[in-house]
C-alpha cells in the first residue's frame, strides 16, 4: 500500500523529470521519447508500478536520472554512514532519555520539575536548529568537532558523527524522557510497588525489579518509534552537516526530481520503519509473560 | 502484659486541592504478642488507613500525629534502615487484592522469595525449601509447578495463599490482613480464612485483621474494635460484643445482620447516610444519624471511656434500647 503511494505520488508532482534532464527551454522532441521509454515513463502506471516494484523486491530500483548508474549501488555506498548515524542518534536518545525520565520519574520532588521544564524547552528545538546552534558552539566556537564530512575509520567517523547523532536526537531525547517519566510515575504508584515497599525491598531494587522491568513496555514501543522516525530526520540532519549518507541523497534527488532514487529511499525508509516496529512489538510480548503465554497456549 | 503493637491517639491527615482532609481522627489500639483484634468499620471508616499508616505506606504527604509503637520502639520515628528491617523481619501484610498487589510480570516463585532472601542469610536452596514449605501449609498443590507460574495464570483464591505464604515466610511476629477475602468469592473466602486463622494460631501470631464482616471478625479475632468516620467508637473481646455493645453505632450494625434461618421482609440498616471522616464537625461522628442523638453529641466529641472488657466513646453508652437504634429501611 505505502509503495503505490510513493511510486503514485512521483507522477502527481508537477513538472516533466525527462524534460527537466534534458536541459535548455527548448528541449528536443526525440531526446525526450527517447528517455521517457529508457526510464518507462511512457508506460501506463499499474505497468509501470509493477516492473518498479518487481525490481525492488529483488534489490534493483532502477538506474538514475542524474548520476546514470544503478539506484541500489548510489545508496549502499551511502548506507553504512546513514545506519551508524541512526545507531548513533537511537543510543544517545536512549540511554540519555530513559535516564532523564528514570531520575525525574523517581526523584519526583528533587528532579522531576528540573527535567520536565527542560525537556518541554528540548521538545520544541528541531533538528535543523540544534545542528545551527551545534556548529556554532562545539565546532567553530570550542573546535572540538569537525563542522562537516562524515570521516573514515570507525572512531574517526564516531568522531565527524557525534554532532549530527546530537542534533538528530535533542528533541527525541526530551520525548523519550518524559514518556518514561510517566510511566515509572505510574509504575511507582501501583500497588504492588507497595507490596514490595512494605516487606522492606530497598527502593534500588524495587526501582530495577518492580518498575524498570514493568514500565518497559511503552518505554521500549516509544524508542522504537523514535528510532524507526530517525531514518526520515537523517536527511536534514547529513544536510546541515554535510555527509554524503542516505538522506541527503534523498533531499538532492528530490531537489533535481530524480524519480528512481527519491522512490528507492523512500520505499527503504518506510520498510526501516516497518521492521523497526515489527522488532518492538516482539521484543514486547518477550518481556510481558501474559502476551507470551497468550500466543504459546 | 505490655502491647506489641500499641497505636495511641494517632491522627492522619491526607493533602487535599484545598488544605488537608483528616482520614483518622482518634485511634488508639493496642495488639499484644499471640493477640488477634479485628478493626471492623464500612468502606471509608479509615480502618485501611490504619494498617497503611502503620505500615508507613501513606500517600507522599501524609500527615500523622500520635504514636505508634512495636516492641516500644516507635514506627514513624524509624530511619529508613530500621523501618526496612523491621518490615522485612517482624510484621508480614496481607493485602486486599492479590492480583494488583502481586507484580504481574514475575513468577510466583521470584515473589515468594523475594522477601525471604532480603536479609541474605538463606541460600537459594534454603529459600526455596521454606517457601515451598510454606506454599503447602497454605494449601497450594503442585508447588513445584505454581512456583514457575505467572501471576495471571493462577486464581484468585490461590494468589492470595500466595499471598498469605509471602506474608509469612520472613517468619514476622504481626501480621497485618487487610480486609483479606474481600475479593473472593464465597466458598474461597472461608478456605483462605480458615488458613489465615489455623496458621496464626499454630504460630503464635498476633493478627491485626481488617474486615467490614463482624461475624467473620468474631470468629476469627479475639478483640473487635468498631471503627467509623476515622475514630474508634467502641472496642469489645469478641465473645462479648453481641450482648455488651453499648455505642449506638455497634448495635445498628449487629442488628442490621441478617440471620440465617430467619426471613426478614426487608435487610434493616442505620438511618442515614455514611458520612467521611473530614466531614466530622465537633461534635460525635455518628451525631447524624444517632436515633437518640442530644444537644451535647452535637457540641462534644465523646472521649473513650473505660467500660468492664472494653472502651467506648458516647456521650450516653449503653443507655439506647437496641430496637430503637434501626430504622427497618423503610425510610429511605
Amino acid at each position: 500500500m505505502a509503495s503505490v503511494v510513493i511510486y503514485g505520488a512521483m507522477f502527481v508532482v508537477p513538472g516533466d523529470p525527462a524534460s527537466l534532464l534534458v536541459g535548455g527551454s527548448k528541449p528536443n522532441p526525440e531526446a525526450l521519447a527517447a528517455i521517457r521509454r529508457q526510464f518507462h515513463l511512457d508506460e501506463p502506471f499499474w505497468q509501470s508500478y509493477l516492473r518498479w516494484l518487481g525490481g525492488a523486491v529483488r534489490g534493483d530500483f532502477g538506474t538514475s536520472l542524474v548520476y546514470r548508474s544503478p539506484v541500489a549501488d548510489l545508496i549502499a555506498a551511502r548506507a553504512l554512514t546513514t545506519l551508524l548515524l541512526v545507531a548513533y542518534a537511537a543510543i544517545v536518545i536512549i540511554v540519555a532519555g530513559v535516564g532523564l525520565g528514570l531520575l525525574a520519574g523517581w526523584k519526583e520532588r528533587r528532579a522531576g520539575a528540573v527535567i520536565t521544564v527542560a525537556t518541554t524547552v528540548m521538545m520544541g528545538a528541531p533538528t535543523f536548529v540544534m545542528a545551527v546552534v551545534f556548529v556554532a558552539v562545539f565546532a567553530t566556537g570550542l573546535g572540538w568537532f569537525p563542522v562537516f564530512g562524515a570521516g573514515s575509520g570507525l572512531a574517526d567517523r564516531l568522531w565527524h558523527l557525534t554532532l549530527p547523532a546530537f542534533a538528530l536526537a535533542f528533541s527525541w531525547i526530551a520525548y523519550v524522557a518524559q514518556m518514561t517519566r510517566a510511566s515509572v510515575r505510574e509504575e511507582l504508584r501501583s500497588e504492588h510497588v507497595d507490596t514490595a515497599r512494605g516487606r522492606g525491598v530497598p527502593e534500588r531494587s524495587i526501582l530495577r525489579r518492580h518498575v524498570l522491568r514493568n514500565a518497559s513496555g511503552p518505554i521500549l514501543t516509544v524508542s522504537g518509534l523514535t528510532v524507526a522516525g530517525l531514518f526520515a530526520g537523517t536527511a536534514v540532519a547529513e544536510q546541515a552537516f554535510g555527509i554524503n549518507g542516505v538522506g541527503a541523497l534523498l533531499v538532492q534527488s528530490a531537489a533535481k526530481q530524480d524519480l528512481a532514487i527519491v522512490q528507492a529511499i523512500s520505499l527503504v525508509l518506510v520498510v526501516a520503519f516497518v521492521m523497526v516496529n515489527m522488532l518492538v512489538d516482539v521484543a514486547n510480548a518477550l518481556l510481558d509473560p501474559r502476551a507470551t503465554r497468550r500466543t504459546a497456549g | 502484659m505490655s502491647a506489641l503493637l500499641s497505636i495511641d491517639r494517632l491522627r492522619v491527615e491526607l493533602p487535599a486541592k484545598k488544605g488537608s482532609r483528616t482520614v483518622i481522627h482518634d485511634v488508639s489500639l493496642d495488639v499484644r504478642a499471640g493477640e488477634a483484634v479485628a478493626l471492623v468499620g464500612e468502606s471509608g471508616s479509615g480502618k485501611s488507613m490504619t494498617t497503611r499508616a502503620v505500615m508507613r505506606l501513606l500517600p507522599e504527604g501524609a500527615r500523622l500525629s500520635g504514636e505508634i509503637r512495636f516492641d516500644g520502639v516507635s514506627i514513624p520515628g524509624m530511619d529508613r534502615r530500621a523501618l526496612r528491617r523491621w518490615r522485612a523481619t517482624r510484621v508480614g501484610m496481607v493485602f486486599q487484592d492479590p492480583r494488583a498487589h502481586i507484580n504481574p510480570v514475575r513468577r510466583i516463585g521470584d515473589f515468594l522469595m523475594e522477601g525471604v532472601r532480603l536479609d541474605g542469610r538463606l541460600s537459594a536452596g534454603q529459600a526455596r525449601e521454606r517457601v515451598s514449605r510454606l506454599m503447602r501449609a497454605v494449601g497450594v498443590a503442585d508447588v513445584d509447578r505454581r512456583l514457575s507460574q505467572y501471576p495471571h495464570e493462577l486464581s484468585g483464591g490461590l494468589l492470595q495463599r500466595v499471598m498469605i505464604a509471602a506474608a509469612l515466610a520472613t517468619e514476622p511476629d504481626l501480621l497485618l490482613a487487610d480486609e483479606p477475602t474481600t475479593a473472593l468469592d464465597v466458598t474461597t473466602q472461608e478456605e483462605v480464612v480458615a488458613i489465615i486463622d489455623g496458621l496464626r494460631r499454630e504460630r503464635g501470631l498476633a493478627m491485626l485483621f481488617i474486615t467490614h464482616d463482624l461475624d467473620l471478625a468474631a470468629a476469627v479475632c479475639d478483640r473487635i474494635a468498631v471503627m467509623y468516620a476515622g475514630s474508634i467508637v467502641e472496642e469489645r473481646p469478641a465473645g462479648a460484643l453481641t450482648p455488651d455493645a453499648s455505642h449506638p453505632y455497634t448495635r445498628g450494625l449487629l442488628a442490621a445482620r441478617p440471620e440465617i434461618g430467619r426471613r426478614e421482609p426487608r435487610l434493616r440498616t442505620i438511618e442515614g447516610r455514611p458520612i467521611s471522616a473530614f466531614e466530622v464537625g465537633d461534635g460525635c461522628a455518628f451525631a447524624t444519624r444517632c436515633p437518640m442523638v442530644r444537644d451535647l453529641c452535637r457540641r462534644e466529641r465523646p472521649a473513650p471511656v473505660h467500660v468492664t472488657g472494653g472502651r467506648v466513646a458516647c456521650h450516653f453508652a449503653g443507655e439506647a434500647e437496641p430496637q430503637a437504634v434501626v430504622g427497618d429501611g423503610a425510610a429511605r
